[in-house]
Parts: structure tokens; sequence; C-alpha cells
């Protein structure tokens, strides 16, 4: 892949700080959020956390919208690696795989597999 | 363990034995990892895994996926581990393929089941792929990105199936 390896070491700079980790959790969990609102939640100060939005924003990870006077911030998953998304993949596979295994096993156990 | 690598677990109410059934007898690996197993659980057996498309093309054997396995080890009740996805006819080594290994350990109310595949970037990585790929891991974001990203892709297509 013929992707600048410049760029990409910044965004793995950018998510390897546990605050902005956890900016990008909350804005994942609420889809969207303010400075403020991301600040309240957090244990950092509104600057700090008009910071890391700053450094999220500049490797694409995330992206502001301004609707009147505030800025609402969104995640934007398609700025998730390839690798990265390759290797969730796997794991969600084995999740599926071992959640199988677990059912037919636990039915075996029990005496009462169904048969296909 | 190695850095291109996806740890996952789970705890079954089901005996060792019984585990150790479902993940090596190939009418159970039929039922939760391919539609077709061909594979025996002693260590060197050759095996292979089928996936047959969905629908009406699932009866036509020209549109099987079919992928190589050999098990490496096989410790009845304990560890059972195996390489796959090397080029068809190729002896599996570290350089080309995947190695995935079952741990099995006994637990008060059944058997906590460890998976652990490594060399996944031997397989679908080229070299720079991987670099970032470990340099991600290191960093401890793999697997937070992986959940960030079932989140997102649950979010968008209602709940995972």
């Amino acid at each position: 892949m013929a992707t600048a390896t410049a760029q990409d070491d910044a965004l793995w700079a950018a998510v390897a700080d546990p605050t902005r980790r956890r900016v990008l959790d909350v804005l994942l969990e609420h889809g969207e959020a303010t400075t403020t609102t991301l600040a309240a939640g957090l244990p950092v100060t509104r600057q700090a956390v008009a910071k890391h939005l700053a450094v999220l924003d500049r490797v694409g990870l995330v992206a502001g919208e301004r609707r009147g006077r505030e800025v609402r911030y969104a995640v934007r998953p398609e700025r998730l690696d390839d690798a990265a998304e390759a290797m969730a993949q796997v794991a969600a596979q084995w999740d599926r795989r071992l959640a199988r295994i677990k059912r037919l096993a636990e039915s075996v156990q029990a005496g009462t597999e169904i048969h296909q | 363990m190695a850095a291109d690598s996806v740890e996952r677990e789970i705890l079954i109410a089901a005996s060792p034995e019984v585990v150790w059934g479902v993940i090596t007898e190939p009418h159970h690996i039929s039922r939760w990892f391919s539609d077709e197993a061909d594979v025996e659980g002693r260590a060197g057996a050759d095996g292979s895994l089928t996936w047959k498309p969905a629908g009406r093309g699932g009866r036509d054997k020209d549109f099987d996926a079919v992928v190589p396995i050999r098990v490496v080890e096989a410790e009845p009740f304990h560890r059972f581990s195996f390489r796959w996805n090397f080029p068809e006819g190729a002896h599996p080594d570290e350089g080309n393929s995947a190695l995935v290994e079952f741990s099995l350990a006994e637990v008060a109310d059944g058997t906590r089941l460890r998976v652990v595949e490594s060399g996944i970037g031997a397989v679908t990585r080229d070299e720079q792929d991987r670099a970032r790929y470990v340099e991600s891991h290191e960093q401890g974001w793999a697997r937070h990105l992986g959940e960030m990203l079932d989140y997102v892709a649950s979010s968008a297509r209602g709940p995972a199936a």
C-alpha cells in the first residue's frame, strides 16, 4: 500500500495517548460531542481537550462541524487503518468462532446436541 | 505473545474433554469453523478446510475455497495448534502461514479456552503493513481499535449477527 509513512506515524502517535483514546471512546459512545461536553466527562481541562481534538483532527480521526456557536466533533471511522481493520476482523472472527465452540460444547456436555 | 497476533478467550460450561472434541473433530469443526473439514487431531496431520459460497454456488465445487491446514501440536485436552493459510503444496512455516494455538484449562465451572492466532502478517500483509501493525500493537492499540471497529460496525448495521 502506498500510504505516506509520516502520515501513519502521526496517526499512531495520535492514538498512542491515553487521553486521546478516551476522547475517541466518548465520541464513539455519544456519536458526537463538543469540547465542553467532552471536558465534563474527562479528568482534563477544556483547553487540553481542545488540543487533543486538534491532534485527532489533524490525522483525520475526528472531524468537527460548526453548528451555530459550537463545534460538534465525531469520529471518522473510515480513517481507521487497513492493518488495524484486518486485525480487528481476525479478532471478531475468533470471537464468533469461540462463541460457536462454546454453544456446541455446552450442548454436547448437556447431552442436548442438535444434529443437523 | 508475538506482535502480529490476536488473543481471545472464552469460558465454557463443559469439560476439557468435550471442548477438545469440539475443536479437533471434523464433524464439529464443520459447525464452528469451515463448511467442511478434513482434519485429524494428531501432530503432523495435513488436511483442508473448505468454505462454500452461500446460495446456489454452494453446490458447485469449482466455487469452493479450500484452505490447507497442518496440525502442529495435539496434546489431548490441553493444547491443539495448527498452521493454515499457506500456499498450496508449500511446507507451512512462520514465513508463509498463520499459527492458531488453542489452549484449554480446566476451571471450576468448566473450561477456559484461549486461542492465539499469530503470523497473520505472513498471510495478509506486505512488509510495510506488517511493520505498521507491529507498531500499533506495541502501543497496545490494536485490540482497542478492534473494539472500536466492532462498535462502529454494530452501530452502523444494527446488532451484530
